[in-house]
């Protein structure tokens, strides 16, 4: 069976300006999947693509086995909730929450049973004759989703959906529209440059750079497994290690050079090849005294953070190369290492990535 | 600070008085008994009562209302054709022609609009015979092109702020360009429309000089017919009538702004 979202060879241009580069992408129907990309890299232009807003300058958009090719956004089974809501400042709550079903030719009981189960959902019920000035933002955000949910589209698009709330009611906020997206049952795309809330949100995230899309994947895949250093640099934090492959055994490789760190991997490196690998902080283990552990190197404490729960350090080794990590606190006897003290860090070859450029 | 803010507060109560003082006076003196307007020669309601017997000053206040409300209203719709082209249309070819065009009127002396809109329609007659002489019809059409760059000056400056989100909300939610026009962008521009039609109003209603240039017999409207009547001199039934027309403006103006106001306080964020 055909995907439910299927995108081939989409390009779009504006004057010179290429925003969308030859991308193709398969979304399943149900799917809550999050384009993740910093702003200007062509997120935004694909969902409006996707919308019926802009027409693509070359490739074919899909939607529900149906070419997308001149269909107007009113008549695509798919509806937009804007960035600002858009939500239309002369009407009440129940005005714009019913404005699509009216065009759609529901009127009097039927009308106001249908806008009543949606403010319902939203939990906004009592808010109906509410102008929109006179609702908070997060308020106002939930009748945005009522409204862009009122026609039943099989594909909602989320442009930054949350970008315009504040941190604690965007964290409440997310698991809501998970839940909502979860009893409807319809396939959410949303565009975001917020990692924690793609992860929060998404089951699939496009990592999108330059018009393209660099990798499609799981949230822990993307986070643990990065294809690149694009994708390992953009989502958290991460130390980059470049190296010559010195060693190469059925199960992994080890780096040349006075950095012998072992790795994990069953791509086909050769040994004398660049290479380049990435650790995660919280994947470093940092002590004052040597042991026996694997890839355990000694450093010297340029910098730390403390931060209540955990405390990030950046160490450097003799030869210059800089580790991030986090050690998080738990009680222990030895006391943390400060600025400029010696230590030596060690961390599981399984954990070291190694990268595909 | 004390004496800066002195100096504020005095030179601020000079320009008021230059600006109002002249109207205060004339106020009081379309309450004077006596016939000439600068001796005070007691309180009286007499010109006032002289007013309403007036039917020549009365059929011009009418022939100016008529022309006024059609003339802003034609001037309105097609400011705001002019203000969506301009703020639409993007780049469009002959787009800098064309708001020359638009605004020259605004810096355009009077008296040559007058002259150039006489001899179009002289011209325009003399062509297909249509408009058959000078009237309010003529008249209509001059204060309404004029009025119409004024206008579209005020609503493109509402749709330059006006968010186009929600324009593409309502075509999502299955509007059609017309009707999105009329349940969106107009109850959203509204407040610039009902400026813009009171701007073109009082510009229409107290015009002399293009008036005057393309008014035919028996369209004499008020500016024509007090501007006449001064040069014979003033009497105190003129400084009766001009105070009536400042209180309609002021009514009109006033309450626009409040409706306005309160608009825009009901629009703005938190």
């Amino acid at each position: 069976m055909a995907p439910f979202i299927r995108l081939k060879f989409v390009s779009k241009s504006f004057a010179d300006v290429v925003a969308v580069d030859n991308l193709s992408l398969d979304i399943e129907k149900g799917e809550l999947f999050c384009l993740l990309g910093a702003s200007g890299c062509g997120k935004s232009t694909l969902l409006r693509l996707l919308a019926g807003f802009e027409s693509p300058t070359k490739g074919t958009i899909e939607i529900d086995g149906h070419d997308m090719a001149g269909v107007a956004p009113a008549d695509r089974p798919v509806n937009f909730m804007f960035q600002n809501y858009a939500l239309f400042p002369h009407m009440s709550v129940a005005g714009n929450v019913g404005y699509g079903l009216r065009r759609a030719g529901v009127r009097g009981d039927a009308l106001d049973e249908r806008v009543n189960a949606l403010l319902k959902l939203v939990r906004l019920q009592n808010l109906g004759s509410r102008k929109p000035h006179q609702l908070s933002g997060g308020q106002r955000q939930r009748v945005a989703l009522a409204r862009a949910l009122a026609r039943r589209p099989k594909l909602l698009l989320l442009d930054e959906p949350l970008a315009a709330l504040d941190k604690k009611l965007r964290e409440d906020t997310q698991f809501e529209l998970v839940d909502i997206q979860e009893k409807l049952d319809t396939t959410f795309i949303v565009v975001t440059h917020d990692q924690e809330e793609a992860m929060t949100l998404a089951g699939r995230i496009g990592i999108m750079d330059a018009g393209q899309l660099v990798q499609v994947d799981e949230p822990r895949k993307l986070y643990e497994r990065p294809k690149n250093s694009f994708v390992a640099d953009f989502l958290g934090t991460i130390s980059f290690v470049d190296g010559v492959v010195g060693q190469r055994d059925k199960t992994g490789i080890a780096l040349d050079g006075d950095l012998k760190i072992r790795a994990i991997t069953n791509l086909d490196l050769a040994v004398g090849k660049a290479v380049r690998l990435a650790i995660r902080p919280e994947k470093i283990c940092l002590s004052r005294t040597a042991s026996t552990a694997p890839n355990q190197i000694e450093v010297v404490v340029e910098d730390l953070a403390y931060l209540g729960f955990a405390t990030n350090y950046r160490v450097k080794t003799p030869s210059g190369q800089m580790f991030k990590l986090q050690q998080q606190q738990r009680r222990s006897n030895e006391t943390p290492l400060s600025w400029g003290e010696t230590g030596y860090v060690h961390f599981d070859p399984q954990d070291v990535i190694v990268l595909e450029d | 600070m004390g004496r800066m803010n002195g100096l504020v507060l005095s030179l601020g109560a000079l320009g008021f008085g230059i600006l109002y003082l002249p109207i205060i006076v004339m106020i009081i003196y379309s309450f004077n008994a006596g016939k000439l307007v600068s001796v005070w020669s007691g309180a009286s309601l007499k010109w006032y009562a002289s007013l309403l017997e007036n039917d020549q000053l009365l059929s011009a206040f009418g022939t100016s209302l008529l022309i006024a409300i059609w003339a802003a209203t034609i001037a309105t719709v097609f400011g705001i054709c002019i203000a969506i082209a301009f703020v639409r249309f993007g780049n469009f070819r002959s787009r800098l022609a064309l708001s020359a065009i638009a605004s020259a009127p605004l810096v355009m002396p009077e008296i040559v609009t007058g002259l150039s809109m006489l001899l179009l329609f002289i011209s325009m007659e003399s062509l297909f015979g249509w408009p058959a002489g000078r009237g309010v019809d003529t008249i209509i059409i001059a204060h309404a092109t004029f009025g119409m760059c004024f206008a579209a000056v005020v609503v493109q400056a509402r749709l330059r702020d006006f968010d186009m989100a929600i324009e593409e909300a309502a075509a999502d939610l299955g509007a059609t360009q017309p009707f999105i026009f009329l349940s969106i962008t107009l109850p959203v521009i509204a407040p610039a429309v009902v400026a813009a039609w009171l701007l073109a109003f009082t510009l229409s209603f107290d015009d002399l000089v293009i008036a005057s240039f393309v008014s035919g017999p028996g369209s004499s409207t008020l500016p024509i017919l007090v501007f006449s009547k001064v040069r014979l001199g003033v009497t105190p039934e003129i400084n009766a009538l001009a105070t009536v027309m400042i209180l309609v403006v002021a009514v009109a103006v006033i309450g626009a702004s409040w409706v306005l106001r309160r608009r825009l306080a009901a629009r703005s964020p938190d």
